[in-house]
């Protein structure tokens, strides 16, 4: 179906739009790296390209992490230029070519990468639209594969109207250009194939970790074995026996060995007689919640403040109800250990990763060698899945570092325990909280505290090599944003919600899929599920009860994931349970950042009173966020965050010593294996006239909250400490 | 340095080599330049580095290159099938969108291509355990049985 488009409303859409093409080379808006391609934000060109045969090139600066994005966004463009999706190239994170759009997180590539990309798209299809009717004189025209007719008759495509000329057209926020009516998506909203499967299963695709460039040599690092340790002494003289093995190189405490294979830089880093100093940085694990609870306090935040949660709490006859919950530290445990190459040729370095954010790592690579950002180009090459900041970052300033040394091109490979060991952690959370209710199980106040550890002042993580080497990098670094969703979306009469930002966390944080939010929403619709107990109350009701009743959205997904699971009303827990495995359902709900998707969660589980095991057998997920851009593709996403998330609700949990990570493989750090996944039953609220919300994080910040909700329904135990171990349950049990 | 030959995807290649307990998999992908066997953690515990060796799915991550000579078939993921011509586990992993970030995707298909060769009609509780060992972190495990399924019908 072709879309009448009159070139008067064309032009109206977009006060801003400059409607002419200039010769190609001669835009403004080039920086550094002598690139003559504008990066800008405010320019078309910066995030799309059209040649004179049609062919559209995408610069997108968000990356696909392996959630198939890069699919999404294809769709975008070719839906608001109305061209075939095969017709579309997409280059992506490469700092000489795609514009800075922030780094790739928290679920806004959509929600913000994709929208500037559709206003470049729409902008760019205005002006084309507005040629055309200069050259085909009328202003009735359609648009149809990238071919724009004048009554059936006249026709001109897109290709010859751009010819070898640029768009040369600014974009301003302010004053966004028109897009299409959503009625008129046609590629928008359906389930398009990804782009990359058919290569990914047969063995076609390139991955960072199969990426080469001539002339590579390969790189291994030797870690200290304890964090803090000095380098002491190096024998290295049975490693540069190895044949194979270029340099061993030795930079402050960083310590690596560089060979022609593979195999010779793993058998000379193996073969390397190391002596480090004793170092004993960290705390004991078994009193971990303690140290945090110690921990110097350097900020407190209120994220909520409402009525007088103080006067409440004292009032005559308030029943005040208290606990505290916790949250391990996890690792991110991608399946293919963080790899990266670099090359310096004449004082400039090029950096091939899968880092989440090249040009941030630009900056960094930068100031840790002491160069010129101008003279450092960050490429991304997708790499296995990272869910966060993960090792991809750490291994391209190993690559660089080595590669400047050795004077040639430098791939470094690490391997699963450099992962485990040395890729930052989802830092330790506590929360304590308390509550009021008066004599019905009304909630009279809320009050919680969150001791996560101190944000900013900036948003990148020190560099491992950096910091070994004793090279300039980012010294204080965390997740600023893991305060979000310790306010909650209830409305009672007083709440209070405070961040105390810690000094300081055990081990190098960062952020893993829903950082902060889904620590925070696991003890928060926890403890709203203990109050709906005490009230004798339906939990799902009680939610219903207190949500912002002009919230029609949040109202509509509690109601439809009822329906979905067939929800009985009554209150937790279950009195007619019995038997040695018991049933247990729990429902939990988020409004992500309280400001954007919609996610209803009920979670169905049995608990083995014997052993103290938990299986999840079905989650029920209804999930609004806005227009929907590819429903499989959004489905896969809240799959693969339902079972990561049943995975590190039930199971993860990273162990150590007081020198070091001990987890360091699949066997000391296990996952969640096929037999133990749920069945996932998801139905998706399309909203196609709303704005498109993020779907990679959401549905994770419900699961560790539903799970410990039904077991409480299934046995009557509350469970406050994440991993849920059959040890855990089996103590909480006596407990009770 | 010392030289040797093997069968891989139906052709004979001489591969050279410093040492013997160099694992097949370094082989495969750095010597051969495959990319269909990854390396996942070099300790056999997540099988992203999955070949099929006279028919059986072993590690090749732990099986050291003196262990294998020309007269056993090597077979990797682009030796089942192409874009083209997909084999059918693959293209049931296509139908079923089975992948996310698809690191772990080669190991999923070889060891169900083995376990499908001798189990023509298995169950879903079947498909599960005979995946046990292999280690997905995207959460692709419902679409990657589904596939199977739809592989063996």
């Amino acid at each position: 179906m072709n879309i009448q488009i009159s070139r008067r409303e064309a032009l109206l859409g977009s006060g801003a739009l400059i409607v002419s093409f200039a010769l190609a080379g001669s835009s403004t808006g080039a920086q550094g790296q002598g690139s003559a391609k504008p990066l800008a934000l405010t320019e078309v060109d910066s995030f799309l390209a059209i040649d004179k045969t049609g062919k559209v090139t995408v610069y997108s600066g968000k990356v696909d992490l392996g959630t198939g994005i890069t699919t999404a966004l294809r769709q975008i463009v070719a839906d608001e230029l109305d061209v075939p999706m095969n017709r579309i190239e997409l280059v992506q994170g490469d700092t000489l070519l795609t514009p800075d759009q922030g780094k790739t997180w928290a679920s806004v590539t959509i929600q913000i990468g994709g929208m500037q990309l559709r206003q470049a798209a729409a902008a760019a299809r205005q002006a084309l639209l507005a040629e055309a009717a200069k050259k085909l004189g009328t202003d009735n025209l359609t648009v149809a594969d990238g071919v724009i007719m004048a009554g059936g008759r006249k026709k001109v495509s897109y290709g010859e109207l751009i010819g070898d000329k640029n768009f040369s057209i600014k974009l301003d926020p302010k004053q966004p250009v028109k897009e299409k009516s959503p009625k008129d998506y046609k590629i928008v909203g359906k389930s398009a194939p990804r782009v990359d499967i058919p290569d990914k299963v047969t063995g076609r695709f390139t991955y960072m970790q199969d990426f080469h460039v001539p002339g590579m040599l390969h790189g291994r690092v030797v870690r200290p074995p304890a964090i803090g340790a000095k380098l002491e002494k190096v024998d290295d003289s049975a490693a540069r026996r190895i044949p194979g093995v270029a340099r061993v190189v030795r930079e402050g405490d960083f310590l690596g060995v560089v060979a022609t294979s593979e195999w010779d830089a793993i058998r000379g880093a193996d073969a390397l007689k190391v002596t480090w100093s004793k170092s004993e940085t960290l705390p004991e694990q078994a009193k971990l919640w303690e140290h945090v609870r110690a921990t110097k306090v350097v900020k407190e935040d209120a994220t909520s403040n409402v009525g007088n949660v103080a006067e409440a709490l004292a009032k005559e006859g308030a029943k005040i109800r208290k606990a505290t919950y916790d949250f391990a530290i996890h690792t991110h445990g991608s399946i293919g250990p963080s790899c990266a190459i670099a090359e310096f040729k004449d004082g400039k370095l090029t950096s091939w990763s899968a880092s989440q954010a090249t040009h941030d790592l630009r900056k960094q690579l930068a100031l840790m060698l002491g160069l010129s950002p101008d003279n450092v180009r960050c490429i991304y090459v997708e790499g296995a899945g990272c869910y966060g900041r993960n090792g991809h970052e750490d291994a391209a300033a190993d690559a660089a570092l080595l590669a400047k040394i050795v004077g040639a091109p430098v791939r470094v490979q690490w391997s699963r325990a450099d992962e485990h060991g040395w890729d930052p952690k989802g830092p330790p959370t506590l929360v304590d909280l308390q509550a009021s209710t008066d004599d019905a199980g009304n909630v009279t106040a809320w009050d919680s505290i969150f001791y996560i550890p101190q944000a900013g002042p900036e948003l990148n993580v020190p560099l491992v090599a950096a910091d070994l080497a004793g090279m300039p990098t980012a010294k204080v670094s965390f997740p600023g944003n893991i305060f979000q969703l310790s306010a909650i979306p209830y409305k009672f009469p007083n709440v209070r919600t405070v961040c105390r930002r810690l000094e300081t966390t055990p081990l190098r944080p960062s952020w893993i899929r829903t950082p902060g939010r889904m620590q925070n929403t696991y003890a928060n619709e926890c403890f709203f599920d203990e109050l709906a107990a005490a009230a004798g109350a339906d939990p799902l009701e009680f939610r219903l009860k207190y949500l912002d009743p002009a919230d029609k959205r949040g109202i509509e997904v509690l109601e439809r994931v009822a329906a979905l699971a067939k929800w009985e009303k009554r209150p937790s827990p279950n009195k007619a349970a019995s038997g040695n495995v018991v049933k247990g359902r729990g429902v939990s709900y988020t409004k992500y950042e309280l400001v954007r998707t919609y996610v209803g969660a009920v979670a169905e589980v049995e608990v083995d009173r014997s052993t103290g095991r938990i299986t999840v057998p079905r989650f029920y997920i209804t999930h609004d966020c806005g227009q929907i851009i590819n429903p499989d593709g959004l489905k896969s996403q809240i799959e693969g965050n339902v079972i990561q998330t049943v995975s590190r609700t039930l199971i993860e949990e990273l162990k150590f010593d007081r020198s070091q990570v001990t987890s360091l493989d699949w066997k000391s750090y296990p996952i969640l294996t096929f037999p133990e996944v749920p069945e996932i039953v998801i139905e998706l609220i399309d909203r196609p006239t709303e704005k498109p919300w993020g779907a990679g994080e959401p549905a994770a910040a419900v699961i560790p909250s539903a799970i410990s909700n039904a077991v409480f329904d299934a046995i009557g135990v509350r469970l406050r400490s994440i991993p849920y171990t059959p040890a855990k349950v089996l103590v909480a049990m006596q407990a009770t | 340095m010392a030289i040797k030959s093997l069968t891989v995807n139906g052709k004979r290649v001489p591969v050279t080599y410093n040492d013997p307990q160099m694992p097949l998999l370094y082989v495969l992908r750095n010597d051969l330049g495959l990319h269909g066997p990854r390396f996942g953690c070099g300790l056999g515990q997540c099988g992203a580095c999955t070949v099929h060796i006279d028919g059986a799915a072993v590690r090749s991550c732990i099986t050291p290159l003196s262990t294998v000579d020309v007269n056993k078939k090597i077979v990797t993921l682009e030796g089942l099938g192409t874009p083209e011509k997909p084999h059918r586990v693959q293209k049931a992993f296509i139908d079923e969108q089975a992948a996310q970030c698809g690191y772990c995707i080669n190991g999923m298909i070889m060891e169900s291509a083995a376990f499908l060769a001798k189990n023509k009609k298995p169950t879903e509780a079947a498909i599960k355990v005979a995946l046990a060992n292999n280690l997905c972190r995207c959460g692709t495990h419902a679409r990657i049985v589904r596939a199977v399924k739809r592989a063996s019908a």
